[in-house]
């Protein structure tokens, strides 16, 4: 892990090499390992250390990027000769803009933690460990994997930009399965700090889940009202969030594109309940306060009450449509209420509780239509309360039609480096049954 | 999202197959110059890959093997009239695999010097005997006898990196320039390439030496109707292949014409992309107006580019032996194929359905002389008229079906990756008897003949399944009467094969393929083909997929 000063150190001297008209030099530093669990027994484990320099050249409208994973200068010279020599080949680009000059960033601290850094393998055999010792207890199979990376990112050009933050991540996912095979269950969790990882809790929360979902009865496919876990939301709205580039709306080929040109910014697109924003400062989700260009991150409003009010887009595309140049967010946080997922159930008089959405693919980019199916616990609710498990159903969904059919939102929680709520849907589509525990 | 702005620069956000990711993402940018010069020579990987298993050896290993990996990727990016990127990367280092009184341990170095790989052969040893305390079933990895200093090579007419860049760019902007003038209003075009240079050594005696070469050409053109606000877009029908640059080089022999009714043709081991990026520009507008399919039973005829991909997802993956035995339950998923339900002998298809496993097939990306953990390649029957009769496995799986010798199907997707069970190109075989597709069409009285991969998804047991396409036409009475939109089928496994009805002959054979099939935690890629004749379903579900939104 290289410090601010060592890794701007090493930036200044690259761009001293450089005799393009324009430099920019990013160091990329990360360090961790994981361990992987199936059938209540370790399968695979490894370490990875890495830091890797990257150089863009540009000589007028023409770029060139080099990398390379040594420091001493003549090392540095080289991959800096490397980048201007591709730079000297490249096509000029129609799109170039020039580089940033100097930026300020907001501060987000929480987005690295020392403990996190400090993982050793007998931690992580420790972790999995305990996990599969309380699985073996119930006489129940687990399959599990916790990842862990600790690492940097700096930056700096010829223009006078000049970035630095550390960052960290601790990754653990679980599946608890009857020994049967009748019955399955799943937790994941993500945190920036190492405090607040608590294995043996989510693998209890996996192995309730695998231990209820026995004999599930098969209900017929249709239009229910549903609670999606934050598990089950999260990917449905990730993908949504991921079509919100500026360009393609513009273009015609987004779910945001317009009758007759332009794009649907302004317009109320979902229930006046949706609020989607980003804020790389929120302790809860810190994030890098730099995009990969860097762009300042900072808090933006992607949907409020229902109203499309921004989309990301390139800085070319911001500059040829003289629209503000925001870049797309590193993780995003949708409003929600203060209700847990079990006060949801609670007043629910007819529904299913969803757990987890898998093999999530796009259907129609037009309407943002996605299929997948239900797994690892689906319940059916009867006046507030979980009555029996049933059988897995495929859906066929839009996200955009699902926040308009929305009922209510829980408290939102942390997956992925995102904040997501818990939500209910009426109207939700499953089109067929599947077999699959 | 942050790979996304990449990702999405090749115009596959949509289309990338089973993973948001390229191989070589995070490789080293290098001058394409770089990718001819030659990577260490036999004898220097000898003496490194020694001084990993002496290290290992000395530490305790009871078996350890050591790939030292050079993977050299280009790829060619452009949309319109410009390119956007062309990218080429670098990636070497050295990968340590040891067993420790039955347990794994893994390491890699970027480092490749003697010292470091000592080192990095220590570290895989300690990670070894640090899960060792909390390992449940410890590895019985099956015998292989070394084969000594012995090599293999994709046959390859032409290495693509030889090609010049300025080549490869003109060919795709005129590409571009065709689909344009055909009605797209967008498109993107991407040229992968790949060359894995991989050494492998073990405990056992073997020194193999590898020149793996993959390429696949493809598009996504886009038609929008501004007015109305609709947009259509078609992919190529191109495959990803285990050839050279030879693949872009035209050849009517290896052409088949589609069924009558439609322009399709049928690529084999040569692709024609300005004529495919042609007649996707004239397609993607004629999508627009195009009628949308009213749901029901259909009888499906379904094109080697479209079944590759349910061959893929319904057969490859459920016969994989360690989602059989739940190694991928926490991602990937298990199997309905379990060795319980194989005991049961209950069939998997209907007599028509004959399916192996071959890692040699000539042309396919999943060919190799030998696997990442140093067992000869080879092939074997899956399914033989409808019944399960044997699964995908290596070195620790085969005791667990009373097997001695793996089936050769371990592989990494990087010297940084740790090797594991992947599946092997899977294929459907020809009917024996001759049927061409128009004569299979003749027979179908109410039915949709589907061309291209599209959307798909299945279940973590593969039962329950959903494929769109990229071409659908209605066949009535025996005739293709015109296109449909809006199309996509579910099923069930077992249902499905049951239902296969017939074949096409061997004339009609093709290869559909990947670069991007997603197993594993972390996650890795592996490339891999799937061949078939056109083959007719009957009876099965189709659902209409259009939807409004605002």
């Amino acid at each position: 892990m290289l410090s601010k000063d060592d890794a701007q150190t090493i930036l200044k001297k690259v761009l001293s090499f450089s005799t393009a008209d324009e430099c920019e030099a990013t160091l990329n530093g990360s360090t961790g390992g994981n361990v992987r669990s199936a059938r209540n027994s370790i399968s695979t484990a490894g370490a990875a250390e890495n830091v890797s320099l990257s150089v863009q050249a540009r000589f007028g409208k023409r770029s060139g990027l080099a990398t390379c994973n040594e420091f001493d200068d003549a090392s540095l010279r080289r991959c800096v000769q490397r980048a201007e020599e591709i730079a000297r080949l490249a096509p000029e680009s129609p799109e170039y803009v020039p580089l940033l000059g100097p930026q300020t960033y907001l501060a987000s601290p929480g987005s690295f933690a020392a403990r996190t850094a400090a993982i050793t393998p007998d931690y992580r055999a420790e972790q999995i460990g305990a996990s599969m010792a309380l699985c073996e207890q119930k006489k129940l199979s687990s399959a599990g994997f916790f990842n862990d990376s600790a690492g940097f990112v700096a930056k700096r050009n010829s223009k006078g930009l000049e970035a630095y933050q550390q960052r960290s991540s601790v990754d653990f996912s679980i599946t608890v399965r009857t020994a049967d095979g009748t019955g399955s269950g799943y937790a994941i969790a993500n945190y920036t700090d190492l405090a607040k990882f608590d294995a043996a809790r989510l693998t209890r929360v996996a192995a309730d889940k695998a231990a209820s979902s026995v004999n599930a009865k098969a209900i017929e496919p249709g239009k229910y009202t549903v609670i999606l876990e934050p598990a089950a939301a999260v990917d449905l709205l990730n993908n949504m969030m991921n079509a919100m580039d500026a360009r393609n709306a513009d273009e015609g080929r987004s779910f945001l594109s317009k009758k007759g040109g332009g794009n649907k910014k302004g317009e109320k697109v979902f229930d006046e309940r949706v609020t989607i924003f980003s804020d790389p400062t929120n302790p809860d989700v810190p994030d890098l306060t730099f995009a990969g260009d860097g762009r300042p991150q900072q808090k933006v409003t992607w949907v409020e009450k229902g109203v499309v009010k921004n989309l990301y887009t390139s800085r070319f595309w911001a500059q040829k449509s003289g629209v503000p140049d925001i870049p797309p967010p590193g993780g995003w946080i949708m409003a929600g209420g203060t209700q847990s997922t079990a006060d949801l159930i609670k007043s629910t008089a007819k529904g299913i509780l969803v757990t987890r959405l898998y093999y999530i693919r796009a259907v129609d980019p037009q309407t943002l239509l996605y299929t997948g199916l239900t797994r690892d616990g689906t319940f059916y609710i009867e006046n507030g309360q979980i009555k029996f498990p049933v059988k897995n159903f495929r859906f066929n969904e839009s996200p955009v039609i699902m926040l308009n059919n929305l009922e209510a939102l829980g408290k939102p929680v942390r997956l992925g480096g995102n904040l997501v709520p818990p939500l209910k849907i009426r109207d939700f589509t499953f089109t067929s049954l599947s077999d699959a525990v | 999202m942050k790979r996304r702005d990449f990702v999405g620069l090749s115009g596959l956000a949509a289309g990338a197959l089973f993973l948001p990711s390229l191989p070589g993402f995070g490789h080293t940018r290098v001058d394409p110059a770089r990718l001819l010069e030659p990577g260490a020579d036999v004898a220097q990987k000898k003496r490194l890959a020694d001084a990993a298993l002496n290290a290992a050896k000395s530490a305790g290993a009871n078996y350890a093997d050591v790939r030292i990996g050079r993977y050299l990727n280009q790829y060619v990016f452009t949309r319109e009239k410009q390119v956007q990127n062309i990218v080429s990367t670098e990636s070497y280092g050295v990968g340590i695999r040891v067993l420790v009184a039955g347990c794994w341990g893994f390491a890699s170095t970027s480092v490749v010097t003697t010292d470091s790989i000592a080192a990095t052969a220590q570290l895989a040893v300690a990670i070894a005997k640090a899960n060792r305390l909390v390992q449940k079933e410890p590895v019985q990895l099956a015998p292989q006898a070394g084969y000594g200093e012995v090599s293999w090579k994709t046959p390859i007419q032409q290495n693509a990196f030889e090609v010049p860049i300025k080549q490869k760019v003109d060919l795709l902007l005129e590409a571009n320039a065709r689909a344009l003038d055909a009605g797209a209003s967008y498109i993107g075009t991407s040229l992968f390439q790949v060359n894995e240079q991989k050494y492998f050594a073990s405990t056992d005696g073997s020194y193999i030496d590898q020149d793996v070469h993959r390429i696949w050409p493809t598009f996504s053109v886009t038609a929008i109707d501004k007015a109305s606000g609709k947009f259509r877009s078609r992919e190529a029908l191109s495959s990803p292949m285990g050839l050279g640059y030879e693949y872009l080089t035209p050849s009517t022999s290896e052409q088949v014409p589609g069924p009558t009714g439609t322009d399709l043709v049928g690529y084999k081991l040569r692709y024609d992309l300005l004529a495919d990026a042609a007649l996707a520009g004239k397609q993607a507008k004629q999508k627009l107006t195009t009628k949308s399919v009213t749901p029901g039973k259909y009888d499906l005829v379904l094109d080697p580019g479209h079944l590759g991909l349910t061959i893929h997802e319904s057969v490859g993956h459920p016969l994989e032996l360690d989602r059989v035995l739940g190694y991928e339950a926490n991602y990937a998923g298990t199997s309905f194929a379990t060795l319980d339900w194989k005991a049961k002998g209950l069939p998997y298809g209907s007599k028509q359905v004959n399916i192996v496993a071959d890692k040699l097939q000539p042309g396919s990306v999943g060919a190799v002389g030998y696997d990442d953990e140093g067992v000869k390649t080879g092939r074997w029957d899956l399914i033989k008229e409808g019944k399960l009769v044997n699964y995908e496995k290596i070195r620790d799986q085969a005791h667990i079906v009373g097997q001695k010798a793996s089936d050769g199907c371990c592989y990494a997707d990087s010297w940084s990756s740790v090797q594991f069970q992947r599946m092997p190109n899977v294929s459907l075989q020809p009917g024996a008897a001759k049927l061409s597709v128009d004569d299979m069409i003749k027979g179908v009285d109410k039915g949709i003949y589907i061309a291209g991969a599209g959307s798909f998804s299945i279940d973590q047991q593969r039962f329950n399944f959903q494929f769109g396409g990229q071409m659908f036409y209605a066949i009535e009475k025996g005739k293709i009467t015109g296109p449909l939109e809006d199309v996509a089928y579910q099923s069930n496994t077992q249902e499905f094969w049951g239902a296969c009805h017939s074949v096409c002959d061997q004339s009609d054979y093709r290869l559909f393929g990947t670069f991007f099939d997603g197993k594993g935690q972390p996650a890795q890629i592996s490339a891999v083909s799937h061949g078939s004749a056109t083959t007719r379903f009957n009876g099965v579900n189709v659902i209409n997929t259009a939807r409004k939104i605002g």
